[in-house]
């Protein structure tokens, strides 16, 4: 029975892309150690993995580490709970919404990336221009998709709280969040995702420390071994943490076709 | 008409009069007012030099986007007539997608060194994923009917993908290619901002460097205008093709 299941369709394809990636990272580690690729340019995922555990061990760069990810967690959470909160105000206020929605549309349009330098002047360089600069970019997501949980509340569930006699708070906690659930939590893994994508780009371009700021300072020394092992570390956690949120997702998802 | 603009444009003067406030409170007004940006943004567009950066800017971003459109729609078109490739890649890409591609872009320095082919790589790194996505799930999710007329009528492949599939999903593709032109540019623009001698994105670290925020500001502000109308016309184009 539990040896059927790892040959089902889904879990057919699952195997084939673990094969496919091992693959890509065998192949990769086959032409740096043949020569094809030379080790000045692309080290082989080996000596990246070497890497990547010599600098977790040794903790040279647990401050960088530590800084990007509290950096990441703090931005996301500001973006999820500011976004949701300008989301119900919207929602509540059609007016608004409708002058606000045309923009909220091309605002991914816009390299928000290009008014990072403003943020340094208003914050200074550090932590606080980041945050500001991740929470812009993550928010909208957030935002969009408040509107789109809240829109797509069947009519139903706003009937039976009324034939229940619930309060507005009532009605919000046990009606409203629960069906609009599974979009609000696409929202969430949008601005996660652009979290760390607004944190690790803005070390990159201008600050003093994190993981960003310390993957392009190896880079203008030439080190590349630190370089490659931090690269490694980023796209595992990247991967961990998206993986994480899209399972929770696709469960939810999952609970809108019941 | 006139309703549909006013309440956007009410919100954009909004935002001025709260740049204005913010100009104000910021000690010794290092944050340029809106009307000295604006100011700057006039002598900008009559300096030869800021349209030789935008040449290079908009050199690096029309290769990129023209390479990432015709590979990410041939990528997704690959993959989606194929469902158990397309099954197998999608995790996958979407993981790219999500993945803070700055973090590879020293591997793309020193596999293209610093000219402007690295920022075109990684212009492309940015558009070409959104785009295979969008025409992938559109292959998946057609209706098997149109699949199944092209083989009764005997196409090959070639002739079902370029005839019968891609006129089909015309509509997801172009929203796709939205979505992949704002994040070439995005990614050109980064490219620059990182380690470059021309281009915009250069132009604004360098001007930051010199503590010149007027010119900063006008820079990014004349960006984003631009991208706000290429989003524009791809949307306009979009809605017209909507059913």
């Amino acid at each position: 029975m539990a040896l059927a299941s790892l040959f089902t369709a889904s879990t057919y394809a699952m195997w084939l892309r673990l094969a496919v990636i091992a693959g890509a990272v065998g192949a990769l580690e086959l032409a740096c150690r043949i020569g094809w690729v030379p080790m000045t340019i692309v080290l082989p995922p080996s000596v990246m993995a070497a890497s990547l555990v010599e600098l977790l061990a040794s903790g040279a760069y647990s401050r960088d580490i530590l800084v990007s990810f509290s950096n990441v967690a703090l931005a996301a959470l500001l973006a999820v709970g500011l976004g949701f909160l300008i989301g119900a105000i919207l929602h509540a206020l059609p007016a608004v919404r409708s002058a606000v929605e045309p923009l909220l549309a091309s605002y991914y349009a816009v390299p928000t990336f290009m008014f990072y330098p403003v943020f340094i002047i208003l914050f200074g360089v550090g932590s606080g221009a980041i945050i500001a600069i991740a929470v812009l970019l993550a928010i909208v997501a957030m935002i969009t998709a408040t509107l789109n949980g809240v829109d797509r509340i069947p009519p139903v569930l706003s009937k039976t709280a009324r034939i229940f006699r619930m309060g507005p708070v009532e009605r919000a906690l046990k009606i409203s969040l629960p069906a609009a659930l599974p979009y609000l939590f696409t929202g969430v893994k949008l601005s996660v995702a652009y979290a760390f994508i607004g944190v690790i780009a803005s070390e990159f371009i201008l600050s003093g420390a994190g993981i960003g700021y310390a993957i392009a300072y190896a880079y203008n020394n030439f080190n590349n071994r630190s370089m490659y092992g931090l690269m490694l570390l980023i796209v595992l956690a990247v991967t961990l943490i998206n993986t994480g949120l899209d399972m929770i997702d696709r469960r939810l998802q999952a609970r809108l076709r019941r | 008409m006139m309703r549909h603009i006013l309440g956007p444009v009410l919100v954009i003067l909004c935002g001025l009069l709260a740049w204005e406030v913010l100009h104000l409170l910021v000690a010794n007004s290092s944050l340029p007012s809106p009307l000295a940006t604006f100011v700057e943004m006039g002598v900008l567009l009559r300096d030869p030099d800021f349209w030789k950066q935008a040449a290079q800017t908009a050199q690096a971003f029309a290769v990129a986007v023209v390479l990432s459109t015709v590979g990410g729609i041939a990528l997704g078109v690959l993959l989606g007539m194929k469902r158990l490739a397309g099954q197998v890649a999608e995790p996958i890409l979407v993981n790219l997608y999500s993945l803070p591609k700055v973090t590879l872009y020293p591997v793309v320095l020193l596999i293209f060194g610093l000219g402007i082919s690295a920022r075109i790589a990684f212009g492309i790194m940015h558009g070409l994923i959104p785009l295979t996505l969008f025409t992938m799930n559109a292959i998946l999710q057609l209706k098997p009917v149109y699949r199944r007329s092209a083989a009764v009528m005997g196409l090959t492949s070639w002739q079902t993908a370029l005839r019968v599939v891609l006129p089909a999903i015309l509509p997801q593709v172009i929203t796709g290619a939205r979505l992949g032109v704002s994040l070439c540019l995005l990614g050109v623009l980064i490219g620059e901002m990182f380690a470059a001698r021309n281009g915009l994105g250069y132009m604004v670290t360098h001007a930051m460097e010199r503590g010149d925020m007027p010119t900063v500001l006008a820079v990014a502000l004349i960006i984003a205008a631009v991208a706000l109308a290429a989003n524009g016309l791809l949307l306009a184009l979009d809605r017209s093709r909507q059913p």
